[in-house]
C-alpha cells in the first residue's frame, strides 16, 4: 500500500500515510484537489465504494477537515482521504458526479456543518433538522448546553452524582468510616 | 371529570397559507361534560377495561412495546391493544425521549385522538431529559407540551413497569382523575405556546385536524 502512498505523494501532493490497520488507511490531501484524487482512484486504483463523507471541526486549526472514505472490494482495502478547509468560507467541490450517492452526504454536511458543495443537488434543503435558525449544530462554536437550557424547560429537582463515588457509598458504606 | 366550560377565540391558524385556513377547524379543544353519576362511573370502568394504544412508537423505549404484545407479557389479557390511528385510540404511549421534529408529530397525533384519551411517558427522558440533558434537539419535558397522566420511570423501563404503569392509569381513570384532555383545554393557549417556542416551523392549524 505504501506503493499508494507514494503515487498519491507524487501526482497530488498527499502527505501524512497512516496506516490504522492492515485494511484501513488515511492519508491528507490539498483540498482543491479533491475530486481529482477521488475520481483517481476510483478509475485506476480500484476504490470504487464511496463509503462515507464527514467533516471534523478543527477550530484550534481553524478547518475542517473533510473525510471521505473510499473502498476497494478486489483488496478489501478502505482509505480515508482528509482534506482540510478553512472554516471562514466552507467550501469544496461536490463529488456527486462520481459517487451520485454522495448528494446526500453533501446536504448533511451543509446542515450539520455549513460546508457548502456547490451544485450539490438539494444541498440547501433540511436534512433532519427541522425549522433550525441556529449555528450549524455540528460545529464546535455551537453551545449546546446554553442552548439546550435557553430552549428546553427543565424540571427542578435533577441532580448529578459521581458514579463511582455513589455507587462506592452505596455499596461500601463502611469504607468512608 | 370536571364539566367546566372556557369559551374562547377562534383559533387564528397563521402558521397555514391564507388560502388553506378555510380548510381546517379554528375551534379549541373543549372540555369533556361527564354523564351524571353512576353512568360516568360505569363509564370511566369501561375505559379503564380497554385502553387503545396509538401504536407510534417516538423514541427508543417503544422497543419495550413488543414484548408486551406477545405471549410472554401478553398485554391483551388487561385489554390493552394497539392500534394503528390516533382515531381509534384512548392511550398515547410516549416512548422515551422526544426530539423536536417528533415533538410536531406527537402534538399533531394527541390532538387528532378522540377524547377521553390518556397520556402514559415512559422512561426517563420524558420526566426530565434523561441522557439528553444538554441536547440542542431534544425537549427535556413532555409535561409541558401535552398533558401527561402517568410516568413510567427507568431507562429503559422493563416491560413489567410498563403493566404496572398501565394498572395505574386505570386505577385513575376508574377512579374519574385522567384530567389530561381537560388540562389540555384549560390550558391550550399555554400548551400551544410552549409547542410553538420549540416547533420553529409551525405550519399546521393550531387544533383539530
Amino acid at each position: 500500500m505504501n506503493e499508494l502512498a507514494e503515487r498519491l505523494a507524487r501526482r497530488y501532493d498527499a502527505e501524512g500515510w497512516h496506516e490504522q490497520r492492515k485494511d484501513l488507511a488515511s492519508i491528507s490531501i490539498p483540498a482543491l484537489r479533491v475530486r481529482d484524487v477521488l475520481a483517481w482512484l476510483r478509475d485506476e486504483e480500484g476504490y470504487k465504494h464511496l463509503s462515507f463523507i464527514t467533516a471534523i471541526d478543527n477550530i484550534e486549526r481553524g478547518v475542517f477537515t473533510l473525510t471521505y472514505t473510499v473502498r476497494n472490494h478486489d483488496t478489501k482495502h478502505s482509505l480515508m482521504v482528509h482534506a482540510d478547509i478553512i472554516r471562514e468560507n466552507p467550501v469544496v467541490d461536490s463529488v456527486h458526479l462520481l459517487w451520485e450517492q454522495a448528494w446526500t452526504y453533501q446536504r448533511e454536511l451543509k446542515e450539520w456543518f455549513g460546508i457548502d458543495c456547490p451544485g450539490s443537488p438539494r444541498k440547501d434543503e433540511e436534512f433532519v433538522l427541522e425549522g433550525w435558525d441556529q449555528l450549524p449544530m455540528m460545529r464546535r462554536d455551537f453551545d449546546s448546553l446554553a442552548y439546550s437550557n435557553a430552549t428546553y424547560a427543565e424540571r427542578p429537582g435533577r441532580v448529578t452524582h459521581d458514579p463511582a463515588a455513589y455507587m462506592k457509598a452505596q455499596l461500601y458504606p463502611e469504607a468512608d468510616q | 371529570m370536571s364539566s367546566k366550560k372556557i369559551e374562547m377565540a377562534p383559533l387564528a391558524n397563521e402558521g397555514l397559507p391564507l388560502e388553506e385556513r378555510a380548510l381546517f377547524c379554528d375551534v379549541p379543544p373543549r372540555e369533556y361534560e361527564p354523564a351524571r353519576g353512576v353512568i360516568e362511573d360505569f363509564y370511566n370502568w369501561a375505559r379503564s377495561q380497554s385502553l387503545w394504544i396509538l401504536g407510534f412508537g417516538t423514541g427508543c423505549g417503544a422497543i419495550e412495546l413488543r414484548p408486551l404484545m406477545t405471549s410472554r407479557f401478553d398485554m391483551y389479557r388487561f385489554g390493552i391493544q394497539p392500534r394503528a390511528t390516533p382515531r381509534q385510540s384512548s392511550v398515547f404511549v410516549i416512548g422515551g425521549y422526544a426530539s423536536v421534529k417528533t415533538l410536531k408529530r406527537i402534538v399533531r397525533s394527541y390532538e387528532q385522538m378522540m377524547g377521553p384519551k390518556f397520556v402514559v411517558a415512559l422512561g426517563s427522558c420524558t420526566i426530565n431529559g434523561g441522557m439528553y440533558w444538554d441536547s440542542y434537539n431534544t425537549i427535556k419535558r413532555i409535561d409541558q407540551y401535552i398533558p401527561v397522566d402517568t410516568y413510567i420511570t427507568g431507562c429503559m423501563p422493563r416491560p413489567e413497569a410498563l403493566l404496572a404503569g398501565f394498572q395505574e392509569l386505570k386505577k385513575i381513570i376508574r377512579a374519574g382523575r385522567a384530567e389530561g384532555q381537560n388540562l389540555y383545554a384549560r390550558n391550550f393557549e399555554w400548551y400551544k405556546e410552549n409547542q410553538k417556542k420549540v416547533i420553529k416551523d409551525w405550519n399546521m392549524p393550531d387544533y383539530n385536524w
